[in-house]
């Protein structure tokens, strides 16, 4: 479904992408983990086209996103930290989204908007919200539209644990589906039971794309998080 | 476009500042109309004032407002949406409202007190101004990524456009008065909109006789068809140049 090749990105003389390649289909839900600043960000943007790379190119269904900008309506995304317009409130982000997008309400899943209690506070300013109310403002746009590709950059970071397993049990309702889930985290205990492949980067290159049960085959470990350590270890 | 055009205008109204500059605007030219006996005078003395704030005004506040909006943009960016649209609609809102203001804030009480060719040329530069120093901002703030760099760079550029200009021009007047530069000024006048306009309007006045020789080079050039229509040919271009620069760099930028 979104296919990157030979991906390269510098910000000045930093490579924070160097050569990178990616398939990612349908159904899937991919795990990219790696240390901080190893450019999963980065890629995330370029994805979304809110990077522009410098050389090499992706495409989604097909289709060149450079030249194409509808496809990111199938595109749901939670951004690592969120930021909208300070002086508007959560009521008139979400309006503004739906007015931008032009979506009819049927189509619309406002299931998180009810779960994490957000229609009580519609008139809170943006401005006054706290970090993880502004979390999971993020969490029910990426999820409001319907799409059929989710993008989560950091779901769970600064989130209250109540709201963090609902968040999960979203997430994994939506994978099965059908839809393809790509999320960043670094606490690898809380994407056990979600992700069926793992794309672990450093330094802005890919070193292993594998899925789950053969990571777990290889190394002989259950646990995502052990079976990363041994895979770091014998580097 | 439409839709985002909408919340931009929204969001500048929201933010005040827009209308502190149109009851600014009023209360000085109202003023002015009334301390004169005469409106003609009234505008000569409202010219100074409106060549200096509305240049000022136009390029400081949407400079601004594209660096605090750095997070709408971010959230238009990763929608459906053109960046072309985005951008756009951004720099028609903005010139839309400081348009507007100026109409509000100058223009009516122009057209209550002085509706002659004079106040309508007024009128109508004072609107391409503000629309001019929009698109000069906008290209100053999408280039530079800093706030503070980005902002001391449009204070300069309206240094440049209002003091230092003049000042070069009077250097090199002064340095070659033994040749003819008449014809060389004439030219030289294009690469500053707020001198074009200043002439555009003085030699619609009576004052212009005052002007001597210059003053008469310029009054056979502007004062014909052929000088006016290539004015306004300039001014638009002015628009649409640096529009179309940060277009082009807004398309590359990574946010």
């Amino acid at each position: 479904m979104i296919i990157a090749s030979n991906v390269s990105k510098k910000f000045g003389k930093l490579k924070t992408l160097d050569d990178v390649s990616v398939t990612c289909l349908k159904g899937e839900c991919i795990a990219l983990i790696g240390p901080n600043g190893c450019g999963k960000t980065t890629l995330i943007k370029s994805i979304l086209g809110m990077v522009v790379c410098d050389s090499g190119f992706i495409t989604f269904n097909g289709n060149n996103i450079r030249h194409d900008w509808k496809y990111r309506a199938r595109i749901g995304y939670m951004p690592q930290i969120g930021r909208y317009p300070e002086n508007m409130t959560i009521g008139q982000v979400l309006d503004m989204m739906k007015d931008i997008r032009g979506c009819k309400n049927e189509n619309l899943d406002e299931e998180l908007i009810s779960k994490f209690g957000l229609n009580d506070v519609l008139k809170k300013r943006m401005s006054t919200l706290s970090g993880g109310t502004r979390q999971k403002v993020s969490a029910a746009l990426a999820f409001l539209f319907n799409p059929e590709v989710l993008i989560l950059d950091e779901p769970t970071a600064g989130l209250d644990p109540v709201s963090s397993e609902m968040l999960k049990a979203k997430i994994i309702t939506e994978k099965n589906k059908g839809k393809l889930v790509l999320i960043t985290s670094h606490i690898l205990s809380e994407l056990d039971d979600l992700i069926s492949q793992v794309i672990y980067m450093q330094d802005g290159r890919i070193c292993f794309h594998k899925s789950i049960t053969n990571l777990q085959q290889e190394t002989g470990e259950t646990k995502l998080s052990k079976a990363i350590a041994h895979v770091m270890l014998k580097r | 476009m439409k839709k985002i055009i909408k919340y931009v205008i929204i969001d500048i109204l929201r933010n005040k500042i827009v209308l502190a500059y149109t009851a600014f605007l009023l209360l000085i030219s109202i003023t002015i109309f009334n301390l004169e006996d005469n409106s003609a005078k009234g505008l000569l003395s409202l010219l100074n004032i409106i060549l200096i704030i509305v240049p000022l005004v136009s390029m400081l506040f949407p400079a601004i407002y594209v660096y605090n909006s750095s997070e709408f943009l971010e959230l238009l960016v990763s929608q459906p949406l053109k960046r072309k649209t985005i951008w756009l609609s951004l720099f028609l809102g903005l010139a839309a409202s400081m348009a507007f203001a100026f109409f509000i804030g100058a223009g009516i009480p122009i057209l209550l007190y002085e509706a002659t060719p004079t106040g309508f040329m007024m009128l109508g530069a004072g609107l391409l101004l503000s629309v001019i120093f929009v698109a000069i901002a906008m290209l100053a703030a999408v280039m530079a990524r800093d706030k503070a760099k980005g902002i001391g760079v449009v204070v300069l550029l309206w240094l440049y456009f209002s003091i230092i200009f003049d000042g070069l021009i009077l250097f090199v007047l002064f340095q070659f008065a033994d040749y003819p530069l008449e014809k060389i000024m004439v030219g030289a006048v294009a690469f500053n909109p707020i001198d074009l306009s200043r002439i555009l309007i003085l030699l619609k006045m009576d004052v212009s006789a005052l002007m001597g020789y210059t003053g008469a080079i310029f009054k056979d050039f502007f004062g014909a068809q052929t000088g006016l229509i290539l004015s306004f040919a300039v001014l638009f271009t002015w628009i649409i140049i640096p529009a179309w620069l940060s277009l082009r760099k807004f398309n590359h930028k990574d946010l």
